[in-house]
């Protein structure tokens, strides 16, 4: 990679609303999976009582049970999310950022 | 360098032993039984491997074709690979144990080991391809000083490769043992050992990630039809299996209400350490940070954890449902139990049998037979996997980069690589018959807690923080390591369980969250006090890192052919 094409890059507004873009959307991904992930650890550290209560009067299935596996789904749904976003938006951007700066 | 005859004998051999030892087995006494049907599939299985190994090895010349399958690994087959690499024996056999003695409690580990597959999304599987060569030291070390942050990155990788060897290779020689009990567990971990060092040594990252493949998509198979088994003997019905598995258990709705595991008394702290351990301990395992060096490119990495994440979190959740289906179909099954009478959990062949013996519930001899030889076959993927990453850390990170500060040829590094391979093969078969009697349960918290607390840390400061410093990866890396260890030690599942000390120092399973915390903080004042000159450079170098890390220009190209 020569120096020039980095200090074109690095003068390129877009490379730097790239990084900013991704970055943002990256770390707010993380941030939401720590709430989720760290929402379900607190509960059963501080309220176990909650996630062990059964869903219905007459089943024996626990709070805790649907919940879990939705800690699971929304790990895949949120991964989905940023392979989606990363393909439409970042991918071309990054493309443009390289085209234009190899001229 | 390589004749083909010279590559077919030297597959040919663990084929052998294992022939000599089926011939031992076939005079075996009257009360000699053995699952014919695995042992069948598990030498087909071996033969499908060690013809990939052979093709593997005609077409691995570079260095790149040895560590990283010349980069033309596609999003699809490393998120196999990923899953292949990520659902060990002891994920598949111990989370449906875990659930079959404790109920909703497996499911709290099983969410733990998926989640922190996100997060390697957002932070690292893309930076990690477009910096890195071979391991993940190369990213950690890009603008630092390559000597002592190889080192510390070399040494985190090594402890916790070479313990987890030990914890896979423990139970491949039970796992053997007990459903072909002719084959001594001495001779099972032989065997295994032999194989590995044969796929690893001649087809290289190739051979390790097509056995990955295979093997993921044999055990999501298999899992899948004993998941389907149970839900058909439920009548499909969540409902009932649940309920009758209440009726079916020991301890009844406890197993509904465990968030600990049952007996143990609730304790916030050690959750919260447990979950911080189990997220971030995945995102610094060094044989699943290797596998994005083999894609195409940052767009292959990123698809290869979306699929490698719906896999590992559908087969957690078939998980779930296998322990579930054990405790009504396995417990209280007198040809299963050790002895219904004083215990209907107990079973014959110790206690990761559950999903086994559920298979052979469900399906006869012939499903045990498939379900035992999948059993096998992930054990060898996963030794693999490992074994590779063990070699390249000394190989690629210490021999390459600090002893020869970078003046070896490709050549000499893989050549070098092979040797570590046949090394840590026999070192894991030594340390595996070495802690057969040994309690390995404290294993999973070591080696999740130094790749939570000292690869993790270290490698997502590096890519983001520019302030980071080769002082700060350093110190932060080795409070990470020796803090992680010097903690295990002194707390309750080595102090008290496996060295009989009596009452921990300190009374945590797992310390991530001190060390975690820990480690941290010392590589940000390391860092920020560091006002040496090369500190100004390292800090400088982040701009040009940062437009590679995120652009990919002047990344590692794939290979051509």
């Amino acid at each position: 990679m020569s120096e020039l094409m980095t200090g074109k890059i690095q003068s390129n507004p877009k490379y730097h609303r790239l990084v900013k873009r991704r970055d943002s959307l990256a770390w707010t991904l993380t941030v939401l999976v720590l709430v989720i992930y760290f929402g379900f650890i607190l509960l059963i550290a501080f309220a176990p009582g909650f996630l062990t209560q059964p869903i219905a009067a007459d089943s024996v299935i626990p709070v805790g049970m649907p919940i879990g596996v939705g800690v699971i789904l929304a790990s895949c749904l949120l991964t989905g999310i940023y392979v989606y976003r990363a393909n439409r938006t970042f991918d071309p951007l990054i493309q443009e950022i390289i085209k234009e700066a190899s001229k | 360098m390589r004749t083909p005859s010279a590559v077919a004998s030297a597959l040919l051999a663990p084929v052998m032993l294992l022939a000599a030892d089926l011939a031992r087995a076939a005079d075996g006494g009257p009360d000699a039984s053995v699952n014919w049907h695995a042992v069948v599939m598990f030498i087909v299985f071996v033969a499908i491997t060690l013809w990939i190994t052979y093709w593997a090895a005609t077409h691995t010349k570079t260095a790149t074709d040895f560590y990283a399958a010349g980069r033309g690994i596609t999003g699809l087959q490393n998120g196999l690979a990923i899953a292949g690499d990520y659902m060990s024996a002891a994920s598949f056999l111990g989370i449906a144990a875990l659930v079959y003695f404790n109920g909703f409690y497996g499911l709290i580990f099983s969410v733990g080991w998926l989640v922190g597959w996100p997060i390697i999304l957002f932070l690292i599987a893309e930076r990690l391809r477009n910096l890195g060569k071979y391991t993940y030291a190369d990213v950690a070390s890009f603008r630092l000083r390559q000597g002592p942050v190889r080192t510390m990155a070399a040494i985190g990788s090594l402890i916790v490769v070479i313990w987890y060897l030990i914890g896979q290779a423990v139970g491949a020689g039970q796992l053997l043992h007990t459903l072909v009990p002719q084959i001594s567990y001495k001779v099972s971990i032989i065997i295994i050992g032999a194989l590995i060092i044969t796929y690893v040594t001649f087809g290289g990252m190739k051979a390790t990630t097509w056995v990955q493949i295979i093997k993921a998509a044999l055990l999501l198979g298999g899992a899948t039809l004993i998941a389907l088994g149970v839900m058909a003997h439920e009548g499909w019905s969540f409902g009932k299996l649940f309920s009758d598995a209440v009726a079916a258990h020991p301890k009844h709705l406890e197993i509904m209400k465990s968030v600990v595991p049952i007996g143990a008394k609730a304790n916030p702290i050690e959750s919260i350490s447990l979950g911080l351990t189990l997220m971030f301990g995945t995102a610094g395992l060094p044989h699943i940070l290797m596998r994005f060096f083999t894609v195409t490119d940052a767009k292959a990495a990123r698809k290869s954890v979306l699929y490698g994440t719906c896999f590992i979190g559908y087969f957690y959740i078939l998980t779930f449902i296998i322990g579930f289906g054990a405790i009504v179909l396995v417990a209280n099954n007198p040809l299963y139990v050790v002895d219904v009478t004083k215990n209907v959990l107990a079973l014959k062949g110790g206690s990761s049998m559950p999903a086994v013996y559920l298979s052979h519930a469900i399906g006869g001899d012939f499903f045990l037979g498939f379900i035992a030889a999948v059993a096998f076959a992930t054990i060898l993927a996963v030794v693999s996997g490992l074994t590779l990453a063990g070699a390249s850390a000394l190989s690629h990170d210490i021999y390459a980069n600090v002893i020869m500060k970078g003046r070896a040829t490709e050549a000499q590094e893989v050549w070098v690589s092979k040797l570590c391979v046949i090394g840590l093969g026999i070192l894991a078969v030594i340390l595996g018959i070495a802690f057969e009697k040994q309690n390995v349960a404290y294993i999973v918290a070591l080696t999740f807690s130094i790749a939570a607390c000292a690869n993790f840390p270290i490698l997502v400061l590096s890519v983001f923080w520019k302030g980071l410093t080769t002082r700060g990866a350093v110190w932060g890396g080795y409070v990470g390591i020796f803090g992680s260890i010097g903690l295990l030690i002194i707390g309750p599942t080595v102090w008290t369980k496996v060295l009989g000390m009596g009452a921990a120092i300190f009374p945590y399973d797992f310390p991530t969250f001190v060390v975690l915390p820990a480690a941290l903080i010392v590589a940000y004042v390391a860092s920020v006090t560091d006002k040496s000159e090369s500190a100004a450079k390292e800090r400088a170098a982040f701009d040009l890192q940062e437009v590679r890390s995120e652009t990919g220009l002047g990344a590692e190209l794939a290979a051509a052919h």
